[in-house]
């Protein structure tokens, strides 16, 4: 009697965790078979030549993309070029150099930024941050993608590091040990071992600090003046941009169902994920790379 | 194999996530017909106003539940359109394409002028420039001029404000002053526009900034933003908005607001409409409108 009915629990148990994990695939499934289906007649609803236009003004069926997706990426480019220091620097100390106890204060306190809601610091960007950036570096307004790069990298910071942090924890000892052995200082071999052994975590850090700053709708919203012109002269980092997210987060309210707008933006939801998905994509491809080299990160 | 899907899936999924993270705002289903309760939506010009008339109401007639909530015209009048307010508030008239789309669900909306608005245009206080014209704002809003010191200010470059294009007041700006009113006109908001989401995004970024300019309806000016004496034209006089001056007409940029109705209103929403209409209309000037009669 035992075990037959120990066994029929196992499978049940068994089955239910199949089913659960299966429903996931299948939910995100669900959601982009939605997204494409919503999202897809905007290619053939607009011109290619409107579509991938400078001008996004849907109010006028203009919906050029252009300006939106130059405008991402030069708010999450920017915000990594700004986290990317940072958040090594911060790894390597939290990991290498940091006494015992300060690593145990700094790891959680750390996780813990990743918790304040991007709201919260995008009202601190409108009240703080900005003002500093107009004061300061003369731009004529202080929304500006610098700004919203400046609060991305700061959202980017407890990602990278944590993940950073990491992949110096997988480097062997015995690398630490060889360096020193050698008569490397500890800097030297903190820099020209552990983190070039690391590298391949690192790279992951990044990209996955970089699929958080472009998905970031609230704080951009609040910080980069939302004005859809194009990024590409050279003060554009202290002019306002218009991100991708903050016009579907906008916009989404105002339009009727099925209207080309309403299509548009679900188009620019696809591009968004289509880059998204890339980014991740590359982030696991090197994680995938450094599982066939055996173990070494 | 299995977990090679499992990975992808996992991408696929945060990817998701990150792709819509925040941003849809789905009808609020709402069951049966309004027995005791009121939804009211849209126009955030409105809103203020349309929260007095709640409650002065709501204590009136204890019965009544009316629940007031803004996001813009457009959101309003598209949640009137899916049948989820009785109630839209609108700061401009519904265009023929929203008729249209309300017409294709069994609606005929009914339209109410409740009161009227002035939109102001307004800068920092510290900025030396007082007086301006309609022409003189479409040529700054649509990039032409750049800088104060082109219409006797200081050497700074303009900071153009505006509010979302869901909102009433950025399309009666558009049409009135950035196009003055002519049909055929084209012109757009210069691309340099920020986009504010809110009317206190923009006021807040009048109190700081000297180069801004930006403009919102006359009851959402705060004492820390200096308002604009407008004209017509060069030869006209200027006039500063004021419940006078929009009531006599003199002031250029001043415009009715709706409340648009799914149909024939009936039951609590028609006795609704009515006292908005008749009494309600003493709430009207201590939030900065206009009343419809002097």
């Amino acid at each position: 009697m035992g075990l037959p009915s120990t066994r029929r629990a196992e499978f049940a148990v068994e089955a239910l965790i199949k089913v659960i994990g299966f429903s996931a695939i299948g939910f995100v499934l669900l959601i982009f078979l939605f997204l494409l289906r919503e999202g897809l007649p905007v290619f053939s609803e607009v011109s290619l030549g409107n579509l991938f236009g400078t001008r996004w003004y849907p109010t006028f069926d203009l919906f050029g993309t252009l300006p939106l997706i130059l405008g991402s990426a030069l708010v999450t480019v920017t915000a990594i070029l700004i986290a990317l220091p940072l958040g090594v620097a911060t790894a390597v100390f939290v990991r290498e150099m940091a006494p015992a106890w300060t690593r145990e204060v700094l790891k959680p306190v750390i996780e813990v930024l990743a918790g304040i809601p991007s709201v919260v610091l995008g009202f601190f960007g409108m009240t703080l941050v900005a003002p500093f950036v107009r004061e300061s570096l003369g731009a004529p307004t202080g929304l500006t993608a610098l700004t919203g790069a400046l609060i991305l990298a700061y959202m980017a910071l407890p990602t990278i590091v944590s993940v950073a942090e990491d992949a110096l924890d997988a480097v062997p000892k015995s690398y630490r040990d060889a360096g020193l052995a050698m008569g490397a200082t500890q800097w030297q071999t903190i820099w020209r071992v552990v983190v070039p052994a690391a590298r391949s975590g690192i790279v992951t850090a990044v990209m996955l600090g970089m699929g958080r700053a472009i998905g970031e709708t609230m704080a951009v919203m609040m910080v980069t003046g939302n004005a859809a012109r194009m990024p590409v002269t050279l003060d554009s980092l202290l002019r306002p941009v218009r991100t991708m997210t903050a016009t579907i987060a906008t916009e989404m309210g105002e339009v009727a169902q099925g209207s080309v707008h309403y299509h548009a933006l679900f188009g620019v939801g696809i591009i968004l994920f289509v880059l998204t998905f890339l980014i991740n994509l590359a982030a696991a491809s090197t994680m995938f790379k450094k599982k066939r080299r055996g173990g070494l990160r | 194999m299995l977990s090679r899907w499992l990975a992808i899936s996992w991408l696929l999924f945060s990817s998701l996530l990150a792709g819509c993270s925040t941003g849809q705002h789905g009808p609020e289903g709402r069951a049966g017909g309004a027995s005791e309760a009121i939804e009211n939506k849209g126009s955030d010009t409105l809103v203020n106003l349309a929260l007095a008339w709640a409650e002065a109401y709501m204590q009136l007639h204890p019965e009544v539940r009316i629940s007031v909530t803004g996001g813009g015209s457009g959101t309003g009048i598209a949640a009137m359109i899916n049948g989820t307010v009785d109630i839209a508030n609108a700061s401009r008239e519904m265009k023929p394409e929203e008729i249209e789309a309300a017409k294709a669900n069994g609606i005929i909306p009914e339209e109410y002028p409740v009161a009227r608005d002035a939109i102001s245009v307004v800068v920092n206080p510290t900025n030396p420039v007082s007086a301006l014209t309609l022409q003189e704002i479409s040529d700054i809003y649509t990039g032409k001029i750049t800088n104060w010191g082109q219409i006797g200010g200081e050497d700074r470059p303009i900071v153009l404000l505006s509010r979302e294009s869901n909102s009433g007041t950025y399309v009666y700006f558009l049409e009135n002053v950035i196009r003055l009113g002519k049909k055929e006109s084209t012109l757009l908001f210069s691309p340099e526009t920020l986009l504010m989401p809110s009317s206190e995004g923009i006021s807040a970024e009048i109190r700081r900034n000297p180069n801004a300019i930006g403009y919102d309806g006359l009851g959402y000016v705060t004492a820390d933003q200096k308002m604009l004496a407008i004209a017509h034209d060069a030869d006209g006089s200027y006039v500063l908005p004021s419940v006078d001056s929009v009531n006599d007409g003199s002031y250029p940029i001043s415009r009715p607001l709706y409340m648009y109705t799914a149909g024939e209103p009936k039951g609590q929403v028609e006795a609704y409409l009515n006292w908005v209409l008749g009494e309600g209309q003493s709430l009207v000037s201590a939030l900065g409108f206009v009343p419809l009669r002097p």
